[in-house]
């Protein structure tokens, strides 16, 4: 309650988060990779049922934020905390965090040695204690939710690369996270297959699960988030709706990137 | 052929303490290999560093030297063990360096990103190993670890040096007596072969048999 709400993030954030605690909440936060500067004075609150999408240009950074928010990357300074809980050290508490943020990559990272149904399965079981059985009929359900529950028997390697992404967002979801990390989850798929991905998380953020998307897709930005940033050199440069973002953005550096990437 | 029939009784018993050499120091070898894989990419750099020395001393001395020197040395500090647990010990020591950079080996099959999705999900360090990582490098390093175990296997044979009465040595107490080195030996060779071909094979069939399906 205590804690100050960035106001510009406030006016686009959905009106039904109410209590202005925020879900992530990242202050002045540095990140040097050696001598590099990737993250500079980043600071970034996200409410609850917030749908944020992270663009700029690649080499901006957003990568980095996507992945310091459950700390598989660690920050040089500055401050990082997922529902007030600030990110402990490595170790047990770490691990307990992260299980309650659920993470898809560019390269889906399925546990190749599993079957699609036991990687949803594995940690619900392992660690949150979730018996087998209901284990498997919940993870059913998601893989049924994302369309593939005919490949639960399948190795990963079975999959075609649009199929292993929805898996791997099913796995994800089984550990019924409080906010879901995308980092870049349709830049490996071929092009026909980016649609099956971004469709699935269309509708979770249709269904108000607090999301965090880095991305290239400009159509899934317009259509599902709440705010896009926009990064630029290790910064947020901007942070708008939408609309004001594809129609109107205010820095040059953002409007430079977008007359690049819209007219494709 | 005679030679072989009048001494089949010592032969097979120098047989079975070939084997069982084999048997004993390859699961112990096994067992430890794996201990010290897991100390080498562990994250704390203590264990890293005395897995790393372990690995580069056996790597990098010769097995009858070290067999030499646990028969003549450790009594001398005290340590009296009977001979053959004593050369299946240091074979164990000996060819778990090398089980260790085999399953190694194994572990860099292993895509980062899936270490990463797995510690993403909230597993523990133990729990990434155990669910993740040794169950993808130990399929990967199957037939490597094949080749260990029919190394070792031949390697009992410098057991014959200090003492132990395995197939060599009886091999060469018979020659001694009959004085046909080139029968005898060529015999105990196709013995050796046999074992490195039944173990070779199994470790092909391992290996098909925990294939990643794709």
């Amino acid at each position: 309650m205590t804690r100050e709400f960035d106001p510009k993030a406030a006016t686009v954030a959905p009106s039904s988060t109410g209590t202005g605690t925020a879900m992530v909440q990242l202050t002045d936060v540095q990140k040097h990779f050696g001598s590099h500067h990737v993250l500079k004075d980043v600071t970034l609150s996200i409410a609850p049922r917030e749908v944020v999408v992270v663009v700029g240009p690649s080499g901006s950074g957003k990568s980095t934020l996507c992945r310091c928010i459950n700390r598989l990357e660690t920050i040089t300074s500055g401050t990082i905390a997922v529902d007030g809980v600030e990110l402990p050290a490595e170790g047990k508490a770490l691990a307990r965090l992260r299980a309650e943020v659920g993470m898809v990559f560019q390269s889906f990272n399925l546990f190749a040695h599993r079957t699609i149904l036991d990687n949803v399965t594995l940690a619900p079981m392992k660690v949150l204690g979730v018996s087998r059985s209901q284990a498997r009929s919940e993870g059913l359900a998601l893989l049924d939710r994302v369309g593939i529950a005919d490949k639960a028997d399948r190795f990963p390697a079975q999959l075609s690369g649009g199929q292993q992404q929805r898996a791997a967002i099913a796995r994800a979801l089984a550990m019924k996270p409080k906010v879901m990390l995308f980092d870049e989850p349709t830049s490996a798929l071929d092009p026909e297959m980016v649609s099956e991905v971004l469709d699935v998380m269309t509708s979770l953020a249709s269904e108000g699960l607090t999301m965090v998307v880095v991305t290239h897709e400009m159509g899934f930005a317009r259509r599902a988030a709440d705010r896009v940033i926009f990064m630029d050199d290790g910064r947020i440069v901007e942070q708008s709706s939408p609309a004001t973002f594809f129609d109107n953005a205010a820095s040059p550096r953002a409007q430079a990137f977008l007359s690049k990437i819209l007219p494709h | 052929m005679n030679i072989f029939v009048d001494s089949a009784a010592p032969l097979l018993s120098a047989l079975g303490t070939t084997v069982m050499m084999a048997v004993i120091a390859g699961v112990a070898a096994l067992v430890l290999g794996t201990v010290v894989t897991a100390a080498r990419i562990s994250p704390i750099p203590v264990l890293r560093g005395i897995a790393f020395a372990y690995v580069q001393f056996f790597v990098n001395v010769p097995l009858l030297v070290l067999l030499i020197l646990a028969v003549f040395a450790l009594p001398d500090a005290g340590l009296l063990l009977p001979l053959t647990p004593t050369a299946i010990i240091v074979l164990a020591l000996y060819e778990a360096a090398y089980v260790a950079e085999a399953i190694r080996s194994g572990v860099n099959t292993v895509g980062s990103g899936q270490i990463e999705a797995s510690r993403a999900l909230g597993f523990t360090l133990v729990q990434t190993l155990r669910l993740v990582v040794v169950p993808q490098a130990l399929r990967a390093a199957v037939q490597p670890i094949g080749n260990v175990m029919i190394a070792l296997t031949m390697n009992t044979a410098l057991a014959a040096a200090v003492g132990v009465v395995e197939l060599t040595a009886e091999a060469n107490k018979l020659n001694l007596v009959e004085a046909q080195p080139i029968l005898i030996f060529t015999v105990a060779g196709l013995i050796y072969m046999a074992l490195a071909l039944v173990i070779g094979l199994s470790a092909g069939r391992i290996e098909k048999r925990v294939a990643i399906k794709r």
